[in-house]
Protein backbone atom coordinates (compact mmCIF):
# COMPACT_ATOMS: atom_id res chain seq x y z
CA UNK A 1 0.00 0.00 0.00
CA UNK A 2 2.85 2.08 0.83
CA UNK A 3 3.28 4.75 -2.74
CA UNK A 4 6.55 5.38 -2.79
CA UNK A 5 7.83 8.47 -4.49
CA UNK A 6 9.73 7.45 -7.83
CA UNK A 7 13.03 8.06 -7.79
CA UNK A 8 12.70 9.82 -10.82
CA UNK A 9 9.73 12.16 -9.99
CA UNK A 10 11.69 13.09 -6.83
CA UNK A 11 14.65 14.13 -8.94
CA UNK A 12 12.01 16.50 -10.94
CA UNK A 13 10.78 17.72 -7.41
CA UNK A 14 14.48 18.77 -6.27
CA UNK A 15 15.56 20.16 -9.65
CA UNK A 16 11.98 22.07 -9.57
CA UNK A 17 12.48 23.41 -6.38
CA UNK A 18 16.00 24.44 -7.28
CA UNK A 19 15.03 26.29 -9.77
CA UNK A 20 12.70 28.45 -7.52
CA UNK A 21 15.45 28.88 -5.03
CA UNK A 22 17.48 30.12 -7.75
CA UNK A 23 14.71 32.38 -8.96
CA UNK A 24 14.11 33.61 -5.34
CA UNK A 25 17.87 34.08 -4.40
CA UNK A 26 18.47 36.50 -7.48
CA UNK A 27 15.23 38.78 -6.22
CA UNK A 28 17.01 38.91 -3.00
CA UNK A 29 20.09 41.64 -4.01
CA UNK A 30 21.62 41.49 -0.39
CA UNK A 31 22.31 37.93 0.09
CA UNK A 32 24.13 37.99 -3.64
CA UNK A 33 25.66 41.10 -3.34
CA UNK A 34 27.94 39.68 -0.04
CA UNK A 35 27.90 35.41 -1.87
CA UNK A 36 29.45 37.00 -5.25
CA UNK A 37 31.12 40.70 -4.01
CA UNK A 38 32.89 39.97 -0.85
CA UNK A 39 35.19 37.51 -2.07
CA UNK A 40 36.30 39.76 -5.07
CA UNK A 41 36.88 42.69 -2.98
CA UNK A 42 38.83 40.40 -0.48
CA UNK A 43 40.61 38.98 -3.22
CA UNK A 44 41.46 42.97 -4.67
CA UNK A 45 42.48 44.20 -0.94
CA UNK A 46 44.99 41.14 -0.95
CA UNK A 47 45.91 41.49 -4.43
CA UNK A 48 47.04 44.97 -3.77
CA UNK A 49 48.94 44.23 -0.71
CA UNK A 50 50.42 40.69 -1.34
CA UNK A 51 50.09 40.86 -5.54
CA UNK A 52 53.32 42.57 -6.67
CA UNK A 53 55.54 41.29 -3.90
CA UNK A 54 58.87 38.79 -5.00
CA UNK A 55 59.06 37.26 -1.60
CA UNK A 56 57.10 34.25 -2.62
CA UNK A 57 59.19 31.81 -1.24
CA UNK A 58 58.57 32.65 2.30
CA UNK A 59 54.59 32.73 2.49
CA UNK A 60 52.02 31.52 0.17
CA UNK A 61 53.27 27.93 -0.03
CA UNK A 62 56.02 29.38 -2.31
CA UNK A 63 53.32 30.50 -4.93
CA UNK A 64 52.64 33.70 -6.18
CA UNK A 65 49.88 35.57 -3.73
CA UNK A 66 47.56 35.52 -6.21
CA UNK A 67 47.52 31.52 -7.15
CA UNK A 68 47.50 31.21 -3.65
CA UNK A 69 44.17 33.21 -2.74
CA UNK A 70 42.17 32.60 -6.27
CA UNK A 71 41.74 28.87 -5.73
CA UNK A 72 41.47 29.48 -1.10
CA UNK A 73 38.32 32.08 -2.81
CA UNK A 74 36.36 29.09 -4.45
CA UNK A 75 36.02 27.85 -0.55
CA UNK A 76 35.41 30.83 0.89
CA UNK A 77 32.67 31.29 -1.75
CA UNK A 78 30.82 28.04 -1.01
CA UNK A 79 31.45 29.30 3.39
CA UNK A 80 29.80 32.14 2.89
CA UNK A 81 26.54 30.20 0.99
CA UNK A 82 26.75 27.58 3.35
CA UNK A 83 26.86 29.56 7.08
CA UNK A 84 25.65 33.11 5.64
CA UNK A 85 23.20 32.79 3.05
CA UNK A 86 21.71 29.04 4.15
CA UNK A 87 20.66 29.53 7.62
CA UNK A 88 18.97 32.53 7.65
CA UNK A 89 17.04 31.66 4.49
CA UNK A 90 15.95 28.16 6.24
CA UNK A 91 15.18 29.28 9.97
CA UNK A 92 13.01 32.24 7.87
CA UNK A 93 10.99 29.01 5.91
CA UNK A 94 10.76 27.74 9.66
CA UNK A 95 9.62 30.17 10.94
CA UNK A 96 7.31 31.82 8.18
CA UNK A 97 5.64 28.05 7.84
CA UNK A 98 7.13 27.56 4.76
CA UNK A 99 8.46 23.99 5.95
CA UNK A 100 4.94 23.45 7.28
CA UNK A 101 3.29 23.37 4.25
CA UNK A 102 6.02 21.55 2.63
CA UNK A 103 5.18 19.10 4.95
CA UNK A 104 1.30 19.08 4.89
CA UNK A 105 1.78 17.90 1.03
CA UNK A 106 4.04 15.62 2.66
CA UNK A 107 7.29 16.56 0.72
CA UNK A 108 10.11 14.37 2.32
CA UNK A 109 12.24 16.78 3.97
CA UNK A 110 15.18 15.25 1.80
CA UNK A 111 13.81 16.86 -1.69
CA UNK A 112 13.93 20.72 0.83
CA UNK A 113 17.35 20.22 1.59
CA UNK A 114 18.47 18.91 -1.45
CA UNK A 115 17.40 21.97 -3.28
CA UNK A 116 19.15 23.71 -1.02
CA UNK A 117 22.53 21.27 -1.62
CA UNK A 118 21.82 22.32 -5.16
CA UNK A 119 20.89 25.74 -5.63
CA UNK A 120 23.83 25.95 -3.52
CA UNK A 121 25.77 23.98 -5.93
CA UNK A 122 25.38 26.64 -8.71
CA UNK A 123 25.52 29.32 -7.04
CA UNK A 124 29.23 28.74 -5.84
CA UNK A 125 30.01 28.00 -8.72
CA UNK A 126 29.07 30.91 -10.34
CA UNK A 127 30.78 32.99 -7.13
CA UNK A 128 34.31 30.46 -8.28
CA UNK A 129 34.36 31.38 -11.93
CA UNK A 130 33.53 35.15 -10.80
CA UNK A 131 36.12 34.87 -8.57
CA UNK A 132 38.52 33.20 -11.07
CA UNK A 133 38.03 35.56 -13.91
CA UNK A 134 38.61 38.60 -11.69
CA UNK A 135 41.87 37.00 -10.93
CA UNK A 136 42.92 35.90 -14.28
CA UNK A 137 41.46 39.82 -15.47
CA UNK A 138 43.52 41.98 -12.75
CA UNK A 139 46.21 39.47 -11.63
CA UNK A 140 46.61 37.04 -14.29
CA UNK A 141 46.00 33.92 -12.37
CA UNK A 142 46.30 31.69 -14.79
CA UNK A 143 44.55 27.76 -14.87
CA UNK A 144 44.71 24.85 -12.18
CA UNK A 145 47.22 22.21 -12.91
CA UNK A 146 44.53 19.65 -12.03
CA UNK A 147 41.11 20.85 -13.01
CA UNK A 148 39.37 17.78 -12.03
CA UNK A 149 40.91 17.34 -8.69
CA UNK A 150 39.93 21.58 -8.33
CA UNK A 151 36.05 20.89 -9.26
CA UNK A 152 36.03 17.28 -7.51
CA UNK A 153 37.00 19.55 -4.13
CA UNK A 154 35.02 22.32 -4.71
CA UNK A 155 32.11 20.43 -4.70
CA UNK A 156 32.83 18.45 -2.01
CA UNK A 157 33.43 21.38 -0.10
CA UNK A 158 30.16 22.90 -1.30
CA UNK A 159 28.37 19.99 -0.21
CA UNK A 160 29.84 20.04 2.81
CA UNK A 161 28.88 23.62 3.99
CA UNK A 162 25.89 23.75 2.39
CA UNK A 163 24.59 20.40 4.95
CA UNK A 164 26.53 22.65 7.82
CA UNK A 165 24.11 25.47 6.78
CA UNK A 166 20.84 23.21 6.69
CA UNK A 167 22.05 22.33 10.39
CA UNK A 168 22.44 25.87 11.59
CA UNK A 169 19.01 26.36 10.23
CA UNK A 170 17.33 23.73 12.03
CA UNK A 171 19.03 24.62 15.13
CA UNK A 172 18.95 28.34 15.38
CA UNK A 173 16.18 30.41 16.63
CA UNK A 174 15.10 32.82 13.96
CA UNK A 175 16.75 34.65 10.74
CA UNK A 176 18.28 37.60 12.68
CA UNK A 177 20.32 35.43 14.89
CA UNK A 178 21.35 32.95 12.39
CA UNK A 179 22.45 35.80 10.21
CA UNK A 180 24.79 36.89 13.83
CA UNK A 181 25.81 33.46 14.36
CA UNK A 182 26.84 32.70 10.35
CA UNK A 183 28.88 36.18 10.25
CA UNK A 184 30.82 35.64 13.40
CA UNK A 185 31.50 32.07 12.07
CA UNK A 186 32.35 32.92 8.93
CA UNK A 187 35.18 35.86 9.41
CA UNK A 188 36.12 33.70 12.44
CA UNK A 189 36.93 30.75 9.90
CA UNK A 190 38.35 33.55 7.56
CA UNK A 191 41.04 34.60 9.86
CA UNK A 192 42.49 30.85 10.95
CA UNK A 193 41.82 29.19 7.61
CA UNK A 194 44.57 30.67 5.44
CA UNK A 195 42.30 33.17 3.35
CA UNK A 196 42.87 35.72 5.25
CA UNK A 197 46.65 36.01 6.35
CA UNK A 198 48.28 33.10 4.71
CA UNK A 199 49.10 30.20 6.72
CA UNK A 200 53.49 30.77 7.48
CA UNK A 201 52.22 34.30 9.75
CA UNK A 202 50.13 32.72 11.78
CA UNK A 203 50.50 31.40 15.12
CA UNK A 204 50.20 28.00 15.99
CA UNK A 205 47.17 28.38 17.98
CA UNK A 206 45.63 29.92 15.38
CA UNK A 207 46.71 26.91 13.23
CA UNK A 208 45.08 25.01 15.60
CA UNK A 209 41.47 26.68 15.70
CA UNK A 210 41.86 26.45 12.13
CA UNK A 211 41.89 23.01 12.08
CA UNK A 212 38.84 22.45 14.20
CA UNK A 213 36.83 24.66 11.83
CA UNK A 214 35.95 23.50 8.03
CA UNK A 215 37.07 26.28 6.01
CA UNK A 216 41.06 25.40 6.45
CA UNK A 217 40.58 21.64 5.28
CA UNK A 218 38.33 23.30 2.04
CA UNK A 219 41.00 25.90 1.30
CA UNK A 220 43.93 22.78 1.51
CA UNK A 221 41.48 20.55 -0.47
CA UNK A 222 41.14 22.83 -3.44
CA UNK A 223 44.23 24.60 -3.57
CA UNK A 224 46.64 21.44 -3.46
CA UNK A 225 44.65 20.50 -6.65
CA UNK A 226 45.09 24.30 -8.08
CA UNK A 227 48.58 24.16 -7.33
CA UNK A 228 49.78 20.73 -8.62
CA UNK A 229 49.97 18.96 -4.97
CA UNK A 230 47.77 16.22 -6.58
CA UNK A 231 44.44 15.08 -4.15
CA UNK A 232 44.26 15.70 -0.65
CA UNK A 233 42.40 13.04 0.40
CA UNK A 234 42.79 13.75 4.43
CA UNK A 235 40.99 16.72 3.74
CA UNK A 236 38.65 15.43 1.39
CA UNK A 237 37.49 12.40 3.91
CA UNK A 238 37.28 15.20 6.60
CA UNK A 239 34.91 17.07 4.34
CA UNK A 240 33.26 14.42 3.78
CA UNK A 241 32.66 13.09 7.08
CA UNK A 242 31.75 16.65 7.94
CA UNK A 243 28.89 16.85 4.98
CA UNK A 244 27.45 13.57 6.00
CA UNK A 245 27.02 13.86 9.94
CA UNK A 246 25.52 17.75 9.34
CA UNK A 247 22.98 16.42 6.73
CA UNK A 248 21.96 13.12 9.38
CA UNK A 249 21.74 15.69 11.87
CA UNK A 250 19.99 18.19 9.68
CA UNK A 251 17.63 15.80 8.45
CA UNK A 252 16.82 14.78 12.05
CA UNK A 253 16.10 17.98 13.51
CA UNK A 254 13.91 19.11 10.89
CA UNK A 255 11.67 15.64 11.31
CA UNK A 256 9.56 16.99 13.99
CA UNK A 257 10.43 20.27 14.36
CA UNK B 1 -26.67 11.36 11.13
CA UNK B 2 -24.16 8.28 10.74
CA UNK B 3 -21.56 8.94 8.27
CA UNK B 4 -21.87 6.64 5.43
CA UNK B 5 -17.87 5.51 4.77
CA UNK B 6 -15.85 6.60 7.85
CA UNK B 7 -12.67 8.89 6.11
CA UNK B 8 -11.05 10.16 9.17
CA UNK B 9 -11.62 8.29 12.62
CA UNK B 10 -9.79 10.12 15.57
CA UNK B 11 -9.86 8.19 18.61
CA UNK B 12 -8.76 9.54 22.54
CA UNK B 13 -6.53 11.59 20.64
CA UNK B 14 -4.02 13.17 23.49
CA UNK B 15 -0.94 15.69 22.82
CA UNK B 16 1.09 17.57 25.40
CA UNK B 17 3.25 20.50 24.67
CA UNK B 18 6.07 21.15 27.25
CA UNK B 19 3.43 22.91 29.58
CA UNK B 20 0.19 22.79 28.56
CA UNK B 21 -2.07 19.68 27.45
CA UNK B 22 -3.30 20.87 24.04
CA UNK B 23 -6.09 17.88 23.38
CA UNK B 24 -7.28 16.11 26.30
CA UNK B 25 -9.09 13.65 24.75
CA UNK B 26 -10.99 14.25 21.00
CA UNK B 27 -13.00 11.40 18.91
CA UNK B 28 -14.80 11.94 16.27
CA UNK B 29 -15.38 10.57 12.73
CA UNK B 30 -15.84 12.33 9.41
CA UNK B 31 -18.20 10.58 6.63
CA UNK B 32 -17.04 11.00 3.10
CA UNK B 33 -18.39 13.66 1.10
CA UNK B 34 -19.16 16.00 4.56
CA UNK B 35 -18.45 18.86 5.70
CA UNK B 36 -17.33 18.45 9.02
CA UNK B 37 -16.54 21.75 11.40
CA UNK B 38 -14.17 21.49 14.47
CA UNK B 39 -16.02 24.36 16.64
CA UNK B 40 -14.15 25.96 19.56
CA UNK B 41 -12.66 29.24 21.17
CA UNK B 42 -8.49 29.91 20.20
CA UNK B 43 -6.50 27.43 22.43
CA UNK B 44 -9.17 24.86 22.79
CA UNK B 45 -7.22 22.16 20.56
CA UNK B 46 -8.61 22.59 17.41
CA UNK B 47 -5.41 23.21 14.96
CA UNK B 48 -3.74 20.58 17.19
CA UNK B 49 -6.16 17.98 16.43
CA UNK B 50 -5.88 18.84 12.58
CA UNK B 51 -2.03 18.65 12.58
CA UNK B 52 -2.13 15.36 13.88
CA UNK B 53 -4.81 14.46 11.07
CA UNK B 54 -2.63 16.31 8.32
CA UNK B 55 0.78 14.18 9.44
CA UNK B 56 2.07 17.61 10.96
CA UNK B 57 2.23 16.34 14.69
CA UNK B 58 2.87 13.13 16.40
CA UNK B 59 -0.09 11.84 18.75
CA UNK B 60 0.95 11.59 22.23
CA UNK B 61 -1.63 8.98 22.90
CA UNK B 62 -5.32 7.76 21.23
CA UNK B 63 -5.15 6.90 17.54
CA UNK B 64 -6.25 8.14 13.72
CA UNK B 65 -6.80 6.89 11.08
CA UNK B 66 -7.08 8.90 7.43
CA UNK B 67 -8.26 7.06 4.88
CA UNK B 68 -7.49 3.59 6.55
CA UNK B 69 -4.00 4.74 6.91
CA UNK B 70 -1.91 6.33 10.05
CA UNK B 71 -1.08 9.29 9.07
CA UNK B 72 2.23 9.36 11.31
CA UNK B 73 3.39 6.07 9.78
CA UNK B 74 2.45 6.07 5.89
CA UNK B 75 2.69 10.14 5.17
CA UNK B 76 3.68 8.62 1.57
CA UNK B 77 0.70 6.68 1.07
CA UNK B 78 -1.04 9.81 2.01
CA UNK B 79 0.50 11.92 0.02
CA UNK B 80 -1.80 14.27 -2.36
CA UNK B 81 -4.96 12.74 -0.63
CA UNK B 82 -5.22 15.27 1.48
CA UNK B 83 -4.80 19.38 1.24
CA UNK B 84 -4.20 21.58 3.57
CA UNK B 85 -4.63 25.12 3.80
CA UNK B 86 -3.03 25.57 7.15
CA UNK B 87 -2.94 28.63 9.47
CA UNK B 88 -0.71 31.17 9.97
CA UNK B 89 1.89 29.87 7.46
CA UNK B 90 4.06 31.63 4.44
CA UNK B 91 5.39 31.00 1.54
CA UNK B 92 8.93 32.84 0.47
CA UNK B 93 8.23 36.87 -0.05
CA UNK B 94 9.65 36.93 -3.39
CA UNK B 95 7.65 33.60 -4.39
CA UNK B 96 5.13 34.70 -7.46
CA UNK B 97 1.62 32.78 -7.35
CA UNK B 98 2.10 30.81 -10.37
CA UNK B 99 5.83 29.62 -9.35
CA UNK B 100 3.86 28.64 -5.96
CA UNK B 101 0.76 26.97 -7.97
CA UNK B 102 3.43 25.14 -10.34
CA UNK B 103 5.79 24.48 -7.66
CA UNK B 104 2.94 22.09 -5.53
CA UNK B 105 1.17 21.11 -8.45
CA UNK B 106 5.03 19.38 -9.46
CA UNK B 107 4.96 17.80 -5.87
CA UNK B 108 1.73 16.34 -5.98
CA UNK B 109 1.09 12.92 -7.37
CA UNK B 110 -2.07 13.60 -9.56
CA UNK B 111 -2.12 17.49 -9.89
CA UNK B 112 -5.08 19.30 -11.25
CA UNK B 113 -4.22 21.75 -13.97
CA UNK B 114 -2.96 24.68 -11.63
CA UNK B 115 -3.99 27.49 -14.21
CA UNK B 116 -7.69 26.77 -13.87
CA UNK B 117 -7.17 26.84 -10.07
CA UNK B 118 -6.00 30.39 -10.90
CA UNK B 119 -8.81 31.09 -12.44
CA UNK B 120 -11.65 29.54 -10.09
CA UNK B 121 -9.97 31.46 -7.09
CA UNK B 122 -9.96 35.06 -8.72
CA UNK B 123 -6.33 34.61 -9.12
CA UNK B 124 -6.25 35.34 -12.74
CA UNK B 125 -5.22 38.81 -12.11
CA UNK B 126 -2.22 38.42 -9.92
CA UNK B 127 -0.63 35.38 -11.25
CA UNK B 128 2.41 37.24 -11.83
CA UNK B 129 2.49 38.62 -8.25
CA UNK B 130 4.75 38.34 -5.32
CA UNK B 131 3.17 36.72 -1.84
CA UNK B 132 4.09 39.83 0.08
CA UNK B 133 2.30 41.46 -2.30
CA UNK B 134 -0.57 40.08 -2.08
CA UNK B 135 -3.61 40.93 0.38
CA UNK B 136 -5.13 38.65 3.00
CA UNK B 137 -7.66 38.01 1.40
CA UNK B 138 -5.32 36.79 -1.41
CA UNK B 139 -2.92 34.53 0.26
CA UNK B 140 -5.89 32.86 2.18
CA UNK B 141 -7.56 31.92 -1.70
CA UNK B 142 -3.49 31.45 -2.95
CA UNK B 143 -3.79 29.05 0.28
CA UNK B 144 -6.43 26.56 -0.52
CA UNK B 145 -5.82 26.98 -4.20
CA UNK B 146 -2.20 25.23 -3.12
CA UNK B 147 -4.74 22.54 -0.88
CA UNK B 148 -6.73 21.86 -3.85
CA UNK B 149 -4.26 21.63 -6.59
CA UNK B 150 -3.39 18.18 -5.49
CA UNK B 151 -6.99 17.16 -6.29
CA UNK B 152 -7.32 15.60 -2.57
CA UNK B 153 -10.14 13.46 -1.54
CA UNK B 154 -9.69 15.42 1.96
CA UNK B 155 -9.26 18.98 2.52
CA UNK B 156 -8.76 20.64 5.94
CA UNK B 157 -8.96 24.51 6.10
CA UNK B 158 -8.13 26.27 9.38
CA UNK B 159 -9.22 29.10 10.41
CA UNK B 160 -9.53 30.46 6.69
CA UNK B 161 -12.10 33.45 6.97
CA UNK B 162 -9.96 34.58 9.91
CA UNK B 163 -9.43 38.37 9.13
CA UNK B 164 -11.36 38.51 6.19
CA UNK B 165 -13.49 41.35 5.58
CA UNK B 166 -17.49 40.42 5.44
CA UNK B 167 -18.05 40.80 2.13
CA UNK B 168 -14.74 38.50 1.36
CA UNK B 169 -15.78 35.67 3.97
CA UNK B 170 -18.73 35.05 2.54
CA UNK B 171 -16.86 34.68 -1.18
CA UNK B 172 -14.97 32.18 0.74
CA UNK B 173 -18.15 30.17 1.62
CA UNK B 174 -19.42 29.65 -2.13
CA UNK B 175 -15.89 28.47 -2.68
CA UNK B 176 -16.21 26.05 -0.12
CA UNK B 177 -19.30 25.19 -1.36
CA UNK B 178 -17.59 24.44 -4.59
CA UNK B 179 -14.82 22.46 -2.65
CA UNK B 180 -17.95 20.35 -1.25
CA UNK B 181 -20.15 19.76 -4.70
CA UNK B 182 -17.06 18.76 -6.12
CA UNK B 183 -16.86 15.48 -4.08
CA UNK B 184 -14.03 16.47 -1.52
CA UNK B 185 -14.63 16.21 2.19
CA UNK B 186 -13.95 19.02 3.75
CA UNK B 187 -12.71 19.59 7.54
CA UNK B 188 -13.27 22.93 8.53
CA UNK B 189 -11.81 24.61 11.70
CA UNK B 190 -13.66 27.72 12.47
CA UNK B 191 -14.71 29.64 15.75
CA UNK B 192 -17.15 31.55 13.69
CA UNK B 193 -20.45 30.09 14.36
CA UNK B 194 -22.73 31.73 11.72
CA UNK B 195 -19.89 29.92 9.52
CA UNK B 196 -20.05 26.67 11.07
CA UNK B 197 -23.99 27.19 10.66
CA UNK B 198 -24.30 28.01 7.65
CA UNK B 199 -21.80 25.26 5.99
CA UNK B 200 -21.22 22.62 8.03
CA UNK B 201 -23.49 18.90 7.93
CA UNK B 202 -22.21 18.10 11.37
CA UNK B 203 -19.89 20.24 13.87
CA UNK B 204 -18.05 18.64 16.72
CA UNK B 205 -17.54 21.83 19.77
CA UNK B 206 -14.24 21.49 21.41
CA UNK B 207 -13.82 22.85 24.63
CA UNK B 208 -10.36 22.95 26.53
CA UNK B 209 -8.74 19.69 24.72
CA UNK B 210 -12.03 17.56 24.83
CA UNK B 211 -14.69 17.40 22.80
CA UNK B 212 -18.45 18.53 24.52
CA UNK B 213 -20.99 18.11 21.76
CA UNK B 214 -21.16 16.62 18.59
CA UNK B 215 -23.92 16.53 15.67
CA UNK B 216 -25.47 18.61 12.97
CA UNK B 217 -25.96 22.15 13.59
CA UNK B 218 -29.58 21.54 13.48
CA UNK B 219 -30.12 18.60 15.97
CA UNK B 220 -27.41 20.99 18.33
CA UNK B 221 -29.74 23.17 18.44
CA UNK B 222 -32.70 21.15 19.10
CA UNK B 223 -30.75 19.63 21.89
CA UNK B 224 -29.16 22.44 23.83
CA UNK B 225 -31.20 25.36 22.87
CA UNK B 226 -33.90 24.99 22.27
CA UNK B 227 -35.87 27.82 23.12
CA UNK B 228 -37.26 29.67 20.66
CA UNK B 229 -38.44 33.13 20.68
CA UNK B 230 -41.73 35.21 19.45
CA UNK B 231 -41.56 38.92 18.64
CA UNK B 232 -43.85 41.59 17.90
CA UNK B 233 -45.52 44.48 18.76
CA UNK B 234 -49.02 44.82 20.59
CA UNK B 235 -49.39 48.63 21.45
CA UNK B 236 -50.15 49.35 24.62
CA UNK B 237 -52.24 45.78 25.10
CA UNK B 238 -52.10 42.83 27.60
CA UNK B 239 -50.90 40.26 26.20
CA UNK B 240 -50.14 38.39 29.64
CA UNK B 241 -52.77 35.75 28.71
CA UNK B 242 -50.36 34.16 26.09
CA UNK B 243 -48.13 32.52 28.89
CA UNK B 244 -51.09 30.21 29.42
CA UNK B 245 -50.76 28.85 26.11
CA UNK B 246 -49.34 25.56 25.20
CA UNK B 247 -45.84 25.65 24.18
CA UNK B 248 -45.57 28.76 25.82
CA UNK B 249 -43.19 29.46 28.56
CA UNK B 250 -42.52 33.06 29.25
CA UNK B 251 -43.99 36.20 28.20
CA UNK B 252 -41.61 39.38 28.55
CA UNK B 253 -43.20 42.68 27.71
CA UNK B 254 -41.20 46.14 27.19
CA UNK B 255 -42.99 49.05 26.07
CA UNK B 256 -45.05 47.92 22.99
CA UNK B 257 -42.80 44.72 22.79
CA UNK B 258 -43.56 41.76 23.51
CA UNK B 259 -41.23 38.48 23.61
CA UNK B 260 -42.63 34.71 23.89
CA UNK B 261 -40.11 32.10 24.86
CA UNK B 262 -41.10 28.55 23.93
CA UNK B 263 -40.81 25.68 21.95
CA UNK B 264 -41.71 23.54 18.98
CA UNK B 265 -44.68 25.22 17.38
CA UNK B 266 -44.64 28.39 19.71
CA UNK B 267 -45.15 30.54 16.43
CA UNK B 268 -48.07 28.61 15.11
CA UNK B 269 -49.76 28.61 18.69
CA UNK B 270 -49.01 32.34 19.28
CA UNK B 271 -50.22 33.64 15.90
CA UNK B 272 -53.61 31.71 15.92
CA UNK B 273 -54.53 33.08 19.51
CA UNK B 274 -53.36 36.46 18.85
CA UNK B 275 -55.62 36.46 15.68
CA UNK B 276 -58.50 34.78 17.69
CA UNK B 277 -58.02 38.16 19.70
CA UNK B 278 -58.32 40.48 17.20
CA UNK B 279 -54.57 41.45 17.71
CA UNK B 280 -52.80 40.90 14.50
CA UNK B 281 -49.11 42.74 14.14
CA UNK B 282 -47.34 43.46 11.19
CA UNK B 283 -44.46 42.48 13.05
CA UNK B 284 -44.59 39.22 14.24
CA UNK B 285 -41.50 36.61 13.49
CA UNK B 286 -39.93 34.09 15.19
CA UNK B 287 -35.76 33.87 16.80
CA UNK B 288 -34.64 30.81 16.44
CA UNK B 289 -31.76 30.18 18.38
CA UNK B 290 -27.98 29.43 16.79
CA UNK B 291 -25.29 28.00 17.46
CA UNK B 292 -23.97 30.81 19.26
CA UNK B 293 -26.79 30.10 21.99
CA UNK B 294 -25.58 26.04 22.03
CA UNK B 295 -22.21 27.29 22.66
CA UNK B 296 -23.26 29.86 25.29
CA UNK B 297 -24.98 26.34 26.55
CA UNK B 298 -22.73 24.52 26.51
CA UNK B 299 -19.19 26.18 27.67
CA UNK B 300 -20.69 29.31 29.54
CA UNK B 301 -18.82 31.85 27.47
CA UNK B 302 -18.96 33.29 24.18
CA UNK B 303 -16.24 32.48 21.66
CA UNK B 304 -13.41 35.09 21.90
CA UNK B 305 -12.73 36.23 18.21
Amino acid sequence: MQRRLHPLRALKAVLRLTWVELKLFVREPTTAVFVFAFPVALLFVMGEIFGARGDTDLFFRGFEAMDYYVPAYFALVAASIGVIMLPAHLTGYRQGGVLRRFRAALVPMWIVLGAQVAAALVLAALGAVLVWFFGWLVYGVSRPADALAVAVAFIVTTVCFAAIGALLGALLPAPRAAQGAGLMLFFVMLFVSGTGPPTEVMTSLMVTIGEWLPLSHAVLAIQDAWLGFGWNWSALLILAAVALLASLGALRAYRWK
Amino acid sequence: MPPSETVIRVEHLRKAYRHTVAVEDISFDVGRGEVFGLLGSNGAGKTTTVECIEGIRRADGGSISVLGLDPQHQASALRGRVGSQLQESRLPDHMKVWEALELFAGLAPRALDWRELLTAWGLAEKRSASFASLSGGQRQRLFVALALVSDPEIVVLDEMTTGLDPAARHVAWELIEEIRDRGATVVLVTHFMDEAERLCDRVAVVERGRVVALGSPVALIDEHAPELRVVFTAGDRDVGWLAELDHVRAVTQGGPRVTVHGDGPVLAVVAAALVERGIVPRDLRVERPSLEDVFLGLTGHHVED
